[in-house]
């Protein structure tokens, strides 16, 4: 891909190919993490740090890893850095590693890192990979603090922790949507959210997989 | 692509060259951070002391937390006979190394609960809790429980705070549960726990608690008030697991032996 610009590689990743409205990637913890506005930025910035530094790294090392130990070689990297961001975590922000407890753990298991290490990482060289990975980390994090947002406002009554519409449990008026507090209902604002961003984008609707045809049996009477 | 880089000893070579590195990184990392990760934890463990308690200002410094969690003595105590024991009866050298709930799966440690008697749900209870005192002149102002029993979905773990008579709540709180966001998980709303504090554990009888959570809310005329708690809404069964688990972490065969002693003067 020698026609890709660096602008490209870093803002493409947000709505036009975003990881998760459009590949529908990484939603595991896009329903785990998004209760609360504050644990949700410092999971993307766990995500964006993962793909970025892991993109850099296996794009430096591409052209020495064998093909048959290259998905194990990017698990390798991948995971050494989780481990890393999540000891930096439990050093200096301890009561928000303990709110996102496994999930941090679980981005090994995010498709989104292991997808541009393998798609875009083996093929670039390492500052568009490195740009990739942030792009792609930050395309995660618009849609998960767009779905924090609308979490939080609606099932707390808050915004990064400060309360906006005081509760009634706190004696104010708002009657919270308990709802949105548990995981299903990330799953709704997704799809609104995917519904929203090809009404905008017409061009990111897929093909419908077949087309009914049309009605001719004739009804025995 | 050269084919040179797909044999078998480059491919060895590569996998071991890659896995030294990166337990270098991984291990360095962890070692580093090791101190400022056990300073959290302990850190951790005080906040949710003095926060269940109730004595926590909000937005307090560490400094602070310290200064303030100094001022109680942290002992361990035999729950059968409700005297203080040495901390090498458990193997630790400071009563603060010593973990009640993992030593309630340890059989030497801890004794089966029948089921007839098991209201809180822990099925096994540690023969020796670790309780914080606060003294002043050689009486004993504050003490500071902690409980943990079954709610709807899990065990909740938290602190139960009496005053210097034993028997008045100065605060309850749990630091971790996992119960419904918005309804069971109401018990961290600072409102409700706010009206635990100035209730009475005992009647007369002092080894049969009598804490009730009822529904409706508690008036000021209603009888019985100083032991009822308004029950949390829409959490029929959290409010029945905090009921069952404070009852029985305050009955005879939780905490009521040793807070007898210390009444009596004995320990």
């Amino acid at each position: 891909m020698a026609d890709a610009s660096a602008k490209q590689v870093l803002f493409e990743p947000i709505f036009s190919n975003n990881p998760i409205a459009l590949q529908i990637l990484g939603i595991c913890s896009a329903l785990a993490v998004t209760t609360s506005m504050n644990v949700t930025i410092v999971m993307c910035l766990a995500v964006i740090s993962v793909t970025a530094f892991s993109n850099l790294a296996v794009s430096l090392v591409r052209s020495q890893i064998p093909g048959s130990i290259r998905i194990i070689v990017q698990m390798t990297i991948i995971a050494s850095l989780v481990i890393v961001v999540d000891q930096i975590l439990k050093a200096y922000a301890y009561e928000i590693s303990k709110q996102l407890s496994v999930f941090v753990g679980l981005i090994i298991t995010n498709c989104i890192v292991m997808g541009r290490a393998e798609g875009f990482a083996m093929k670039n060289g390492p500052w568009l990979s490195f740009l990739d990975g942030i792009g792609n980390g930050l395309g995660y994090s618009v849609l998960l603090l767009f779905v924090a947002f609308f979490r939080e406002l609606l099932g707390a009554g808050s915004l990064f922790g400060v309360s906006l519409m005081p509760t009634v449990n706190e004696g104010g008026w708002y009657i919270p949507n308990g709802l949105l507090l548990l995981p299903p209902s990330a799953f709704f604002i997704i799809g609104l959210a995917i519904w929203g961003l090809r009404t905008w984008k017409p061009e990111q609707v897929e093909d419908a997989d077949y087309k009914m045809s049309r009605h001719t049996a004739k009804e025995a009477f | 692509m050269a084919k040179a880089k797909e044999t078998v000893s480059r491919t060895l070579i590569v996998a071991l060259v890659l896995s030294i590195v990166f337990s270098v990184v991984v291990s360095t990392a962890a070692v580093m951070l090791k101190p400022a990760q056990i300073q959290n934890q302990n850190l951790d463990i005080k906040t949710n002391i003095l926060s269940s308690a109730g004595m926590l200002p909000q937005g307090s410094s560490a400094q602070e937390i310290e200064e303030l969690f100094e001022r109680f003595e942290v002992r361990l105590v035999d729950l059968d006979t409700g005297e203080y024991v040495e901390p090498s009866v458990v193997g630790v050298k400071d009563p603060m190394k010593y973990d009640m709930y993992k030593a309630a799966s340890d059989p030497e440690l801890s004794t089966d609960i029948p089921s007839s008697e098991d209201k809180a749900g822990i099925k096994r209870r540690p023969n020796i809790a670790k309780v914080y005192t606060m003294s002043e002149d050689g009486k004993v102002t504050r003490v500071v429980l902690p409980i943990h029993g079954y709610g709807l979905w899990s065990t909740l773990y938290g602190f139960i705070s009496l005053e210097g008579d034993l028997n008045t709540v100065e605060g309850l709180g749990f630091y971790a549960h996992a119960e419904t966001p918005g309804l069971g998980g109401e018990v961290d709303n600072p409102r409700w726990k706010k009206q635990w504090v100035g209730k009475e554990v005992y009647d007369g009888e002092l080894t049969e608690p009598q804490i009730r959570l009822v529904k409706g809310g508690v008036s000021a005329d209603a009888a019985d008030k100083e032991h009822k708690v308004d029950a949390l809404s829409g959490a029929t069964l959290t409010s029945r697991g905090v009921q069952q688990l404070v009852n029985y972490w305050m009955s005879d065969r939780g905490y009521a032996p040793f807070l007898q002693k210390l009444r009596e003067g004995e320990v």
